[in-house]
């Protein structure tokens, strides 16, 4: 065994950290009030390889825990970004369809969208309305999608459609469309508790033309390429539960060593010691467990074990996270009920981690599913 | 990055399953109903290396590493904890403390016929006015001629009626609390010592537990063991040390737990179908395999760095910690799944649930973990 991160992946990690500190940490608070991700911290993320381009998965984690722990919005867009829009072209996209949009996601910068939810389907993708029909060289997609993050300013979106609607689920196909395509339109953004600078929206297909090139895989292989990008979805959200965690963690140690009431810094109060030594001890469980599962990832995607590992990761960061921005606020009192300090914003971030990538609940589900076998 | 055990550590995990089902299962349920100290199986446990699991070669010891350690204890906890308090309190507390500080000639006298399991060891710290709080100890120990006479009382001692060798801590400078503390080597037939009442415990009944009586028990003065006076560091040390192997028992007793739990609620029909297809159900085997995973991580991590020769402090505490909580609540959830065959006497879950409350008590409370915890973070 060994715990520790290569010499390469700690520079991943701490170019990540000093970014997240220097560039991000003075204007988070603000671009997340009023809901934007400016082109040039997209650039500046791209420039640290994390969207799309690192190599190594454990590294590009290792770098999303850091940026979530000051952004968690834009750690969602990286890895919405990274592991539902470039891993799946990479992976399943033909040599024209890599070449055509992986610089463009990688090295031009562009953001890429992710469109699978629906108002009537969320974790039950048989469910899924949207369909796209064969016309000569074309698809034709029309239906409605939701909750696709970085909507408005992504360039290429992956869209999931009925081509046999016949079949359910077994009938999705994946596209690759352009968000320029005719009849692609973005509809106001989502209001949301939290994650609040992730352009998050709803998307209108409205006979929507698309090559027939731009098929993703196979014909009915949607959602096949759903199952097997999700486990590195998960991870993600791991990732960021675990950076929303460190940073809840790290606020709290500082307010209790400097806030003092009734004559002492609070720290000194056994109440105050439990929730942080719990919130420790439970965020470094996440950590290993994600940890466990991007190594497992990074060596072998297709290893049986990793949709355990993956969900296992996913459900206890995102609960813990959640336990650990409780456990801020409360720390910070009143001040932690207030926009002016961090913890009210991790607070509201936090709450998305259980629900996005399947919620905790469809998790444990797919996690009896696999004791079970 | 890699957070998987090693080859060699699987075909271990693999041998030690196979030895705790067919070695120390089998008599299990009749030793804890009868309260009844395993001695037979102490040649079988030797015969495997358990009773030396990190005393080096040249002691006649096993000599793993801490990671395999815990998969050791892991592996017998997940069938009888008892058993497993047994192995881990003579290789962590009494061996533990001898190899950390013992001179030469104390290790080569004292240890190796431990690691053969000749004799069983025990540590002698906790008294009945002194938990958490060692600086209240009031056993003492002078120096008369050649000899320490150490007077008091222990209670807790596990192990304490059969092991033949003890490792006793007394204060020798009682104006210093903590600082003042020393710890001895004391052999069973040393006259003054008396091993007092056995205790009768909710669990780990089958474990030795005994209270121990120094009426001007007269010890060698080459029996100190470790520097005079400075014998509290090493005992944190050993505790330490010591957690990481508790975190490991209560993760066995979580996993024997769900074992149990999974293949009762695959079994158990109502309302037509197995009960396993309930989500209620489904939700409490997700949580117990998934808190075990972590708390199983968490675990290795503090072995692992213990191995590393790297501080550990913290991350063993954790581990002890966040383990104990998930054998309790596990075990609980397993009684649940059970339903009234959980509650009976015929069901090892029962065992389980009583056995694990032992994890959040001893090698310190979880109160006293989150204030080392909490001590560690606010540094």
């Amino acid at each position: 065994m060994d715990f520790a991160l290569s010499e390469r992946q700690q520079e991943v990690q701490r170019a990540a950290r000093d970014y997240a500190a220097s560039t991000l940490g003075p204007v988070a608070a603000e671009l997340d009030r009023s809901g934007r991700c400016p082109a040039e911290i997209v650039a500046g993320v791209a420039e640290l390889g994390l969207l799309g381009r690192e190599p190594d998965f454990v590294a590009y984690v290792a770098g999303l825990v850091e940026i979530s722990k000051v952004w968690a919005s834009l750690g969602a867009v990286i890895a919405v970004h990274t592991s539902l829009v470039c891993y799946p072209i990479s992976r399943y996209g033909s040599d024209a369809q890599k070449k055509k949009y992986l610089p463009l996601l990688t090295e031009q910068k562009q953001l890429g969208c992710y469109a699978f939810a629906e108002p009537s389907a969320g974790s039950d993708a048989g469910a899924i309305a949207t369909t796209a029909v064969r016309d000569g060289d074309q698809f034709v997609l029309n239906g409605h999608k939701r909750f696709v993050t970085s909507g408005r300013q992504a360039r290429v979106a992956i869209v999931y459609a009925l081509t046999d609607p016949s079949k359910g689920r077994d009938g999705l196909s994946a596209f690759i469309v352009d968000t320029d395509t005719c009849g692609f339109s973005v509809g106001e953004p989502n209001d949301m508790l939290g994650l609040r600078a992730t352009g998050t929206v709803d998307v209108l297909l409205s006979d929507c033309r698309i090559p027939k090139g731009n098929l993703l895989g196979a014909m009915n292989q949607g959602f096949a390429i759903a199952r097997a990008i999700v486990e590195g979805g998960r991870i993600d959200i791991a990732a960021q539960a675990v950076g929303i965690g460190e940073a809840c963690l790290a606020h709290s140690i500082a307010k209790a060593k400097d806030r003092k009431q009734f004559g002492r810094v609070i720290a000194e109060f056994e109440a105050i010691q439990w929730m942080v030594a719990d919130m420790s001890t439970e965020i470094d469980a996440a950590r290993l467990l994600m940890f466990r599962a991007a190594g497992m990832r990074a060596k072998n995607p297709e290893d049986g074990r990793l949709t355990l590992a993956a969900s296992m990761a996913k459900l206890f960061a995102s609960e813990a996270a959640n336990r650990a921005a409780y456990n801020a606020v409360q720390i910070f009192g009143g001040h932690g009920y207030l926009t002016e300090y961090p913890v009210e914003r991790l607070f509201r971030d936090a709450r998305a981690m259980t629900l996005y990538e399947e919620t905790s609940e469809i998790q444990r589900l797919v996690i009896e599913r696999e004791l079970a076998k | 990055m890699n957070l998987e055990i090693s080859d060699d550590q699987q075909i271990l995990k693999q041998a030690m399953r196979e030895f705790a089902e067919g070695e120390i299962l089998p008599g299990a349920a009749d030793r804890d109903e009868e309260a009844r100290f395993p001695s037979e199986l102490i040649p079988k446990l030797a015969e495997q290396g358990l009773l030396g699991i990190m005393i080096p070669d040249e002691y006649g010891g096993a000599g793993y590493d801490a990671v395999s350690a815990a998969i050791i204890l892991e592996e017998i906890a997940r069938v009888d904890a008892a058993v497993a308090l047994l192995v881990g309190s003579h290789n962590s507390l009494c061996s533990g403390h001898i190899l950390l500080a013992g001179s030469d000639d104390q290790k080569r006298v004292y240890l190796p016929p431990l690691a053969r399991g000749e004799k069983l060891g025990a540590w002698a710290l906790t008294e009945p006015g002194s938990g958490s709080d060692a600086g209240a100890m009031r056993t003492r120990a002078t120096l008369e001629g050649d000899a320490w006479l150490i007077r008091g009382d222990k209670q807790f001692i596990t192990q304490g009626s059969t092991a033949e060798t003890y490792v006793v801590m007394a204060s020798t400078d009682p104006s210093k609390g903590t600082r003042g503390i020393s710890a001895f080597i004391v052999d069973r037939t040393t006259p003054g010592l008396a091993v007092g009442k056995l205790e009768k415990k909710l669990g780990v009944r089958a474990s030795d537990t005994a209270a121990l009586h120094f009426d001007e028990m007269r010890v060698p003065r080459e029996n100190l063991l470790g520097k005079l006076h400075e014998g509290f560091k090493d005992v944190l040390a050993v505790l330490a040390a010591a957690r990481i192997g508790m975190a490991a028992l209560a993760i066995g007793i979580a996993q024997g737990a769900l074992d149990e739990a999974l293949s009762y609620a695959k079994r158990r029909r109502q309302f037509g179908k197995p009960i396993l297809e309930y989500e209620a159900i489904q939700w409490m085997l997700a949580d117990m395999a998934t808190e075990s995973e972590a708390a199983r991580l968490m675990t290795w991590h503090a072995a692992s760095l213990r191995d590393a020769g790297e501080p550990f402090l913290r991350i063993a505490s954790q581990a002890k910690l966040y383990s104990s909580e998930v054998a309790t609540r596990s075990t609980s959830k397993a009684i649940q799944i059970h339903g009234g065959y959980g509650y009976l006497k015929d069901s090892p879950v029962e065992r389980f649930y009583r056995d694990a409350k032992l994890c959040e008590i001893g090698e310190g409370t979880s109160e006293v973990q989150r204030m080392v915890i909490a001590r560690e973070l606010f540094r």
